[in-house]
């Protein structure tokens, strides 16, 4: 209990930390993961070429090089001085939305095709079918995937512990140059991520029963 | 095109043909002008000279990678194997008829599933020596990934378990059959061929993770990137050495998924076997 109070401040810094990458890292990878998604359903044939190859490379890219390539790479290109936080954001980012878009196209899948033809017949274009009918209804069936895929990602945010970022993971080296014991420093970290995940699984959970029932409900795997 | 997206969007007309073609040049400019952008920097600064790749023709340096490539294999193939053991073990916990073995066993696999695999790592490799036990990094990695995985595999290992009809089990009580009997000559077989791709992608999902064994500087492939890349003598030759390592990394991670989409289009086609949700979020 002592590492926990007599480190307070230190633990509500990098847990700020964590939540700051967080919500920066899952708003751009909602966006473009989003725009990804569009991209790999529309009539144009290089977005959709582009759309697939970004994603097929991201999901077989450890998100750890993917850091390292932002983290000690991009600072080697000397195109602009950004700091170890915001390449992380951008890392985090970029990783998550190929995980966002294909969520959201397997969402897009369970919209009855019904919907979509009704929408041509209408006189609607792909953007407004697309946006206007298709999306609104595949929210449903993406909503609870999305989660875990948000899920995946507040806990990898601990990999910019590795890249000079502060945040949760990185406690260690305080607790150490203070002489805490590290184990129960560590521990109360993992204990600080139960926290915050446990809602979100909990939302989850719950929405995926109540929203199952109805349409097919899509799971893709996360990370 | 597959089915499920053509569907948005008519045979394109004369009008559409010519936007559609407008839009696909812009979108080819636009990525080629990205990508032209990021090659011209790197020439700028200078990562194509010959000086910062002369390391790749260094015997002692291809060792090293190799090395590296070892210790990347050698901890995915152990926590691979054990945390197939690990999730086979709790899956059947969570699904045994005792409901003290049941609650354990889901208290277990919640709770690494929720816990983020590099604090697990950390706990083992900065945390156990301050109670006196020292962990390699190596213990560290692969106790890491097979705790976390193995929690995920678990619930696949359970959900494909559950997806099988009841009326398979049932008919096997009505032979006669014991429990561990209806598991074992009914169930598995059943769930395990629908399960083979899921459990092929969370074993992509390990071989990335053990990148992270970067992070405790166990020396697999991507610390040995660091090293050479900044080694002064070489000329600091980081983007090159990360480059060649991406390379390796991408190829086996790619392998392992196409295996994984050729086994599920293999289920598909057999109309017999069910598909796993898969419930990889966490």
């Amino acid at each position: 209990m002592n590492v926990l109070i007599d480190n307070l401040g230190e633990f509500g810094t990098r847990f700020l930390g964590t939540i700051e990458l967080f919500v920066l890292s899952a708003i751009a990878s909602l966006v473009l993961g989003t725009v990804l998604a569009a991209m790999r359903v529309s009539p144009v044939p290089a977005m959709r070429i582009a759309a697939t190859a970004y994603v097929t490379l991201l999901r077989n890219t450890p998100l750890t090089l993917v850091m390292f390539f932002f983290a000690l790479g991009f600072p080697r290109l000397e195109i602009v001085d950004l700091s170890y936080f915001t390449l992380a954001v951008v890392a985090l980012s970029l990783y998550t939305a190929a995980f966002v878009c294909e969520t959201v196209r397997a969402g897009i899948s369970t919209v009855p095709p019904g919907q979509a033809e009704a929408a041509r017949a209408l006189g609607l274009g792909f953007g407004q079918s697309l946006t206007l009918v298709i999306l609104p209804q595949a929210i449903r069936a993406v909503v609870p995937p999305l989660t875990s895929v948000q899920i995946a990602l507040i806990k990898n945010t601990t990999v910019a512990a590795g890249f000079s970022v502060v945040e949760a993971g990185g406690i260690y080296s305080t607790l150490s140059e203070r002489g805490y014991s590290t184990l129960v420093g560590l521990l109360w970290v993992a204990l600080g991520f139960i926290v915050l995940i446990t809602p979100m699984t909990l939302l989850q959970r719950s929405l995926e029963r109540r929203w199952a029932a109805s349409s097919g409900g899509v799971r893709v795997g996360a990370r | 095109m597959s089915a499920p997206t053509a569907v948005l969007f008519d045979v394109p007309g004369p009008k559409a043909r010519a936007r559609n073609g407008v839009l696909g040049v812009v979108a080819v400019v636009v990525v080629a002008a990205l990508l032209a952008f990021v090659i011209v920097r790197l020439a700028a600064t200078g990562q194509f000279d010959g000086a910062v790749w002369e390391w790749i023709l260094y015997e002692n340096i291809q060792l090293a990678l190799l090395e590296g490539l070892g210790n990347t294999l050698r901890a995915f193939a152990a926590g691979a194997v054990l945390a197939l053991v690990f999730g086979a073990v709790f899956a059947l916990g969570r699904l045994s008829d005792h409901a003290w073995v049941r609650g354990i066993s889901t208290a277990v696999v919640e709770f690494f599933r929720a816990v983020p695999l590099v604090v697990l790592m950390f706990i083992f490799y900065f945390g156990m020596p301050s109670v006196g036990v020292t962990v390699s990094t190596f213990t560290a990695v692969v106790v890491g990934l097979t705790l976390y995985n193995g929690s995920v595999l678990a619930e696949i290992f359970r959900s494909g378990v559950q997806a099988v009809p009841r009326g398979q089990s049932e008919a096997a009580y009505a032979l006669g059959m014991r429990k561990s009997a209806v598991m074992r000559f009914v169930l598995l077989p059943q769930a395990i061929r629908s399960m083979l791709p899921t459990i092929v992608s969370q074993l992509v999902v390990l071989l990335k993770d053990s990148a992270l064994g970067f992070l405790i500087l166990y020396p697999e492939l991507l610390y040995q990137a660091r090293v050479l890349g900044s080694s002064g003598q070489l000329g600091r030759p980081l983007l090159p050495v990360a480059f060649v390592v991406a390379v390796v990394y991408i190829t086996l991670c790619l392998l392992l998924t196409l295996l994984a989409n050729r086994l599920e289009a293999r289920t598909r086609r057999s109309a017999a076997a069910t598909p796993v949700p898969v419930d990889g979020g966490a």
